[in-house]
């Protein structure tokens, strides 16, 4: 099964409004992506929490339908 | 989900070794892009590790995503805590964490090449 670029990013938005989302298909199979998340939800969180959130604003697809998502979390940088 | 006979068992996997990876296949055929990718990590770091094939037991499979919270395979365990899957061991390792992290756990890694 497959799920819609789209439809990842409203997701991630809808968890992290600030955020900046970037997503590419891999494969051009909507099967797999790579996706990378900035947002300010993620200051003060290790790696393994703030992808946990982003799986978590996917409500369960992550592993399931959405097999194939490299996934880049960060905190804004500071300049 | 995780009863209490699973959730021990994969307590007692983990504390197995200082370095446990949950993966498909084994380090020697991994079954999976994203497994074969961290065992070739620990493998250029020339870190030992076990290799735990969770294609074998669906209890293990289902139930280590459950006792991490996490929703993918591969699960890298370094001294009973979970670091990450793929892409955080990748990142970590371009970074050169990786390495640090291992060494300040005392476990012996080669600098990144």
């Amino acid at each position: 099964m497959a799920m819609q670029a789209s439809e990842i990013e409203t997701l991630i938005m809808a968890a992290f409004p600030d955020a900046t989302v970037k997503i590419e298909d891999l494969r051009g199979d909507g099967d797999h992506y790579a996706c990378s998340v900035v947002s300010k939800a993620f200051i003060g969180k290790t790696r393994v929490q703030q992808h946990q959130m982003v799986y978590q604003a996917l409500g369960g697809r992550m592993g399931g339908e959405l097999h194939a998502l490299a996934l880049q979390t960060a905190p804004p940088q500071a300049n | 989900m995780l009863d209490d006979a699973t959730k021990e068992r994969l307590a007692a996997d983990i504390a197995s070794e200082d370095v446990v990876l949950f993966m498909k296949g084994t380090p020697v055929f991994p079954q999976c892009g994203f497994s074969a990718a961290v065992v070739g990590v620990l493998t250029h770091l020339g870190v030992p590790f076990r290799g735990i094939n969770v294609l074998e037991d669906d209890a293990v499979r289902e139930g280590i995503k459950a006792y991490s919270d996490w929703p993918t395979i591969p699960q890298l365990y370094v001294k009973r805590e979970f670091v990450g899957g793929c892409d955080i061991i990748r990142e970590m390792y371009e970074t050169g964490e990786l390495t640090e992290m291992f060494q300040t756990h005392g476990i012996d890694a080669k600098p990144g090449a």
